[in-house]
């Protein structure tokens, strides 16, 4: 094993390699540029054997990337925000076709106002998009979960694309130490890709997206949704293999941290979870009976895992990084459904658009008023907007 | 290869289902038969689609791919570039689209493909309108047609504007081959899909199909329009390989207004109008002789 010090975009792109990813279509966009950048080094210096398409613009991306791995080839590609927003069309088509194409999505603001920094709204528009979702709280973490995400994302069970999300600058710019696979261990954990419907083949004729009447889609619909269902089985496999043979073990769908006692417990994604874990804490120090659930993975959903720490606790608090307008953050929309007829005050911290800073004192901020709530089983106030001018707290 | 000489064997079968008189179908059923069956194709949401492939029922014999409408080049890209990968670049990876799904939604995608000179055969199937969705307005749309986004009305009829040159946008790329054919033509069609399937790297032919459903025209009469448009300077036959350019065929300059009056899309047009077309006819045609003398 080698360790590294290294930025998230730098491991994403390493997880690429690692992963032998034979086609690579991808268009530069900021936060996500330096992924593209180490994966055509990796290849101009022959680390790498793999096809790369330097394409005019990431619509065109995701379709050759599509119609590689319809053609019986392991794809990866990356992007953010508006690149992410302008491959929305075809991303349906990925998971229609069934197709195990792996992405890194580096979360930034979508616009307007233009901005470049970690938000989570460019992926939101996406959550209908039959592809799994998993967000990254380290850089370590990153280059795991592209491994994993091969593992999830191919063989008949589920045979869905991967978006491993990684937020903008926190991550894709900052180094941490990395234990970097080494090509051996990769080999045995990703296995070497074979495609598992119908493929593209001159010696083999199939067709693939043939033009399908009212007769069929009910049955195309039910079996994605059913592979969706079928990924929350994978993603335990993926990780309890994975922890097995390196030692780290992610959490699967979620990453729950002091809860079994806690009164208050909030909710997050991304790199929002490391600053809450610091709180819980510090928290803890003092007695008070506070936990955390990292959600990892937001498709499929953990409803059921999430209900069940529900059942035990007094207050849920969950931080969105992003917000659909006029209803609330869609993590804690999800959230109310997951809880649906429990007796739970449940609030909505929406915070960090845009780049600004989530600190310390904001996560304390959000506890203390989960705590208040647990107290009396009343919430003040369902919303909040953190640290908002204009907005009263 | 001589038209006598084309396979029996159609890789693209009967049981279609496209109108009677369509110039696309005679298109890629005789295109098919010279390429051959190391094809593989890509096709975006246009008539050829639904036509010749719903489910559960296929016209193709040879692998065939759908994603969306303006990507078509960069479907054949990563089809091509997976075939790469897989050791099979004896396959013609083949990009077959509409004028809509090329010269407007699909520019993009093909000129970054050509740009890259990606290994493939793209063609365009020209029926100078959006035909699938009802006949609307095309940027490859001829001056003066009706088409249902350009009604003949009280104020306005008919387009506006010329059609789109894409040949010499093509050209402009400098790929290995770019080719202009006419199913009114055959021999010629022949040859040119022929030289496109034996070269490597990006190739461009964009064939003139009439349809009978958008043009208003006799369904028997979809060769005789083709010709006319040839023999009029409508369409001229010509390619270029490596650079080079060489006109396969000089129109007769037959007056445009014989090849105008067998189409209802036209029957509004005033003389003045027609005057118009005439002019830009002759000047397109003297325009491509030059530019055939420069790049010889």
């Amino acid at each position: 094993m080698v360790s590294k010090i290294c930025t998230g975009n730098y491991a994403a792109a390493y997880g690429s390699m690692r992963s032998r990813a034979r086609t690579v279509a991808a268009y530069p966009i900021t936060p996500q540029t330096f992924i593209v950048e180490h994966i055509s080094e990796f290849i101009n210096n022959g680390e790498m054997d793999c096809e790369y398409i330097e394409v005019e613009s990431e619509h065109t991306a995701m379709s050759a990337c599509v119609s590689a791995s319809a053609s019986g080839v392991r794809t990866f590609t990356a992007t953010s925000s508006q690149g992410l927003a302008l491959m929305h069309e075809i991303l349906p088509i990925a998971s229609g076709m069934r197709l195990p194409v792996v992405m890194a999505v580096v979360n930034r603001s979508i616009a307007s106002p233009i901005n470049i920094w970690v938000e989570h709204n460019d992926i939101m528009p996406e959550r209908d998009s039959g592809w799994i979702q998993v967000f990254c709280d380290n850089n370590q973490e990153v280059q795991d979960m592209i491994l994993q995400a091969y593992r999830i994302a191919e063989g008949k069970r589920v045979a869905l694309p991967v978006a491993v999300c990684l937020d903008a600058f926190i991550l894709s710019h900052t180094v941490e130490p990395v234990d970097l696979i080494e090509q051996d261990a990769a080999d045995k954990y990703v296995p070497e890709f074979s495609p598992t419907g119908a493929i593209l083949d001159p010696d083999d004729v199939a067709a693939v997206g043939v033009f399908t009447p009212p007769d069929y889609m009910m049955e195309c619909r039910w079996q994605t949704d059913k592979a969706m269902r079928n990924a929350v089985e994978a993603i335990g496999e993926a990780n309890e293999v994975f922890a097995k043979q390196f030692g780290r073990d992610h959490g699967g769908m979620i990453d729950p941290y002091m809860v079994d006692d806690a009164e208050a417990v909030l909710v997050t994604m991304g790199t929002a979870s490391s600053t809450a874990h610091e709180v819980v804490d510090e928290m803890r120090a003092k007695g008070k009976k506070v936990g955390l659930v990292k959600l990892r993975f937001w498709r499929p959903y953990p409803s059921e895992l999430l209900r069940a720490i529900a059942e035990k606790v007094k207050a849920v608090g969950v931080f969105d990084r992003a917000v659909s307008y006029g209803i609330g953050g869609p993590s804690y929309i999800e959230f109310r459904n997951a809880v649906f007829g429990l007796d739970l005050p449940v609030m909505n911290f929406i915070g960090g658009l845009g780049g600004r800073d989530v600190s310390l004192q904001d996560v304390r901020f959000m506890y203390e008023k989960l705590l208040e709530a647990a107290r009396t089983g009343v919430v003040k106030r369902d919303i909040t907007w953190m640290g908002t001018r204009g907005v009263e707290q | 290869m001589k038209l006598k000489e084309l396979p029996d064997e159609e890789l693209f079968t009967r049981g279609h289902t496209a109108c009677a008189g369509c110039g696309a179908a005679v298109a890629v059923r005789n295109l098919m038969k010279v390429l051959g069956k190391r094809t593989m194709v890509v096709n975006p949401a246009c008539c050829l689609l639904i036509f010749g492939a719903t489910y559960p029922y296929l016209a193709w014999k040879v692998p065939f791919h759908h994603v969306a409408f303006e990507n078509t080049a960069a479907c054949a890209t990563g089809m091509s570039r997976a075939m790469k990968v897989r050791g099979k670049e004896d396959t013609v990876v083949m990009g077959i689209a509409g004028d809509g799904g090329t010269a407007d939604i699909g520019i993009q995608a093909l000129s970054g493909a050509a740009e890259r000179n990606e290994d493939m055969l793209y063609v365009m199937y020209d029926n100078e309108a959006y035909m699938n969705t009802g006949i609307q307005r095309s940027g490859s749309t001829p001056f003066g047609a009706w088409t249902t986004t350009t009604p003949v009305g009280k104020v306005k009829a008919g387009k506006a504007d010329f059609k789109k040159d894409m040949p010499l946008i093509m050209m402009a790329h400098n790929v290995p081959y770019v080719a202009t054919a006419s199913i009114g033509n055959i021999q010629d069609f022949i040859n040119k899909f022929e030289k496109a399937r034996n070269m490597k790297g990006f190739r461009y032919i964009q064939v003139f199909t009439p349809c009978p459903t958008g043009w208003r025209h006799d369904t028997a009469k979809t060769i005789e329009v083709a010709k006319l448009a040839v023999d009029t300077g409508m369409w001229t036959l010509y390619e270029c390989e490596n650079g080079k350019v060489k006109i396969n065929r000089k129109p007769k300059m037959t007056p445009v207004s014989e090849y105008l009056k067998v189409q209802g899309r036209f029957r509004h047009m005033k003389e003045e109008d027609v005057r118009k077309l005439q002019d830009w006819v002759t000047s397109k045609w003297e325009a491509d002789e030059r530019y055939a003398q420069c790049r010889q």
